[in-house]
């Protein structure tokens, strides 16, 4: 790659994510609290999209446990972000080292991600040597042992109850920087060996394992790498919601994930992020509809139908897996 | 170079190859023919290492005056590093990748750029269509593309030993004329082949040595002409009397 293409590549990512501050800093000044709060879920739901591609879409990996990933990162966060005597008063029990810390957020986040991160390594030793539909009920599986986790495991997780008026610390200018993290660092690992060798162990992975691809390390990696981002954004969003308990994090939210991989294209990112900036405008717009004439539970049914009509009609998604021609160098 | 000394393969509770043993030689193009279900591709997955044979040995020697391998407890990507590619039986191109991302994943274990660059120019002078299509979907090829593509992709680890699994499999006549004397071409630039045929009458013309396979054993061996005019063979594989 000579230095001038270098630049172009550099530039057509710096000037994007410019536009998305400048976007940011306008509504921010112009829209209410409200709408704002729906922007910042925009931005954790491109997060959790386009970090599930990784898994689902590039290497294939048909993965429902993307909110126990997130039920880590979140309930990590949040209680490393919990000012101590809000320990002393919802988590007596709490080991003596870990009462008296209190994070910054941006470092919580990090380590929420890191222990979602792990625990990807550890449950795909075993959940990955299954496929398809076997690794689908396997996640599932995680999923709800996470959850069972988190409801019994008192001392820790305050149970059922959850853990409430968390501070508010996720804005908009928390969101954007790991909605731009989590594009740039997808983005260069799908146009790297990496990223081929994902999509080749999705496509052919017995062709794949001739040519030297190791299937189980390039597995365990793609899984870890959305973990990581779920667990991100799973820390997000309990502070954007300041609250978190063991049902935030439940299987329609899996099936939500996968339907904006699916329906953006599995394994490109531009289609994730397009996907979940429409879901979740789409949602919100069906809300007062709902709420207007008392038809709750329209939107879901709405989007079920897309899904339905998307598989049937446009099976590969918005983009299949592919980016737009303007973004991506010539010689791909 | 490889030696595979009596090996015993089961394929989950199939008994498959029942003491198949075989030597290619440095430079030569060899050929495993056979019904199917004889045990052809077992064989070679065998010695890449998708499979591992219950007993029996596999031996290689990487370069003449190397030290010697036992291939049969080696996981895939660690013979593909020491120079044996295999190109699978059905292409198994990656359809959504473009022609040259297929080929760049062939090239996975290596980390010198320009040597990668040099090998991916050598292909596409030996399989001038794969240059032409260079940023089009791998899926969007014909057949016989395809196939170019995936003997392509074997070649960009450059291996010293390169598998071929049924490399005629769908194509027609005309195709698998110049795919052959691409393979002599290769052969001749110094790559050993192994390869396994349904097409006996081609294979045989290519391959400097032939074994015949029946049930899991090696039943018949020879030179390609011997083989071809062997009356068995000939009524079994060749179609002729």
């Amino acid at each position: 790659m000579t230095a001038e293409r270098r630049n172009t590549a550099a530039l057509r990512f710096v000037l994007p994510a410019a536009a998305a501050f400048v976007l940011a800093y306008v509504l921010q000044t112009v829209l209410d609290d409200y709408v704002m709060s729906i922007v910042n879920f925009v931005g954790i739901n491109i997060i959790l999209a386009v970090s599930l591609n990784i898994t689902n879409g590039m290497t294939g990996l048909f993965s429902l446990g993307h909110p126990g990933f997130m039920a880590i990162g979140g309930y990590v966060t949040a209680i490393l972000t919990l000012p101590a005597a809000r320990k002393a008063m919802f988590l007596p029990d709490l080991p003596a080292w870990l009462a008296g810390l209190q994070a910054p957020f941006v470092p919580a986040l990090v380590v929420g991600g890191l222990c979602a991160a792990a625990t990807a390594l550890v449950i795909g030793l075993p959940v990955l040597r299954l496929k398809g539909h076997y690794l689908a009920v396997a996640t599932m599986g995680f999923l709800i042992i996470v959850q069972v986790l988190i409801t019994n495991w008192d001392s820790v997780t305050r149970g059922p109850l959850g853990l409430n008026g968390l501070a508010d610390l996720t804005t908009v200018w928390q969101v954007l920087p790991w909605v731009l993290l989590t594009l740039y660092v997808s983005w260069k690992v799908k146009f790297s060996s990496l990223g081929r060798t994902m999509i080749a162990v999705r496509e052919d992975e017995l062709a794949a394992q001739c040519l030297g691809v190791n299937l189980f390390f390039t597995r365990v990696l793609s899984l870890a790498l959305g973990a990581f981002f779920a667990g991100v954004a799973g820390g997000l969003w309990a502070h954007l919601v300041t609250a978190i308990t063991p049902s935030s994090f439940s299987l329609i939210m899996a099936f939500n994930i996968v339907v904006m991989v699916v329906v953006g294209g599995s394994g490109s990112i531009t289609g994730s992020l397009l996907a979940a900036v429409l879901f979740t405008v789409l949602t919100e717009a069906f809300r007062p509809l709902e709420e207007h004439y008392g038809l709750y539970g329209i939107g879901e049914i709405l989007m079920a139908l897309v899904l339905i009509l998307i598989l049937i009609y446009r099976p590969g998604g918005m983009l299949g897996t592919r980016e737009p021609r303007f973004l991506v160098d010539d010689d791909g | 170079m490889l030696e595979v000394d009596d090996i015993h393969v089961y394929r989950g509770r199939t008994y498959v190859l029942k003491g198949i043993s075989l030597r290619v030689t440095r430079g030569e193009i060899v050929a495993l023919i056979g019904a199917n279900g004889a045990g052809k591709t077992t064989t070679l997955r065998t010695i890449s290492g998708l499979l591992h044979p219950r007993r029996g040995h596999i031996r290689y020697r990487p370069e003449a005056d190397g030290p010697e391998l036992e291939l049969d407890r080696l996981p895939a990507e660690e013979i593909v590093r020491r120079g044996i590619s295999h190109c699978p039986e059905g292409r198994g191109i990656f359809a959504s990748l473009t022609v040259r991302e297929n080929l760049l994943v062939g090239a996975y274990l290596r980390r010198d750029n320009r040597g990668i660059e040099d090998d991916y120019r050598r292909v596409c002078d030996l399989f001038p269509i794969l240059g032409q299509r260079a940023g089009q979907a791998a899926g969007s090829l014909s057949g016989g593309e395809q196939e170019m593509l995936a003997v392509g992709r074997a070649l960009m680890s450059r291996p010293r030993l390169l598998i071929l699994d049924e490399p005629s499999l769908g194509l027609g006549p005309l195709v698998v004329e110049t795919l052959f004397a691409t393979l002599a071409d290769i052969n001749r630039r110094g790559v050993t082949i192994l390869l396994v045929e349904q097409n006996a009458v081609m294979a045989l013309e290519l391959a400097h040595r032939a074994y015949v396979l029946e049930t899991g054993r090696v039943t018949l061996s020879g030179s390609g002409e011997e083989l071809a005019a062997d009356p068995e063979v000939r009524r079994a594989y060749l179609g002729g009397a």
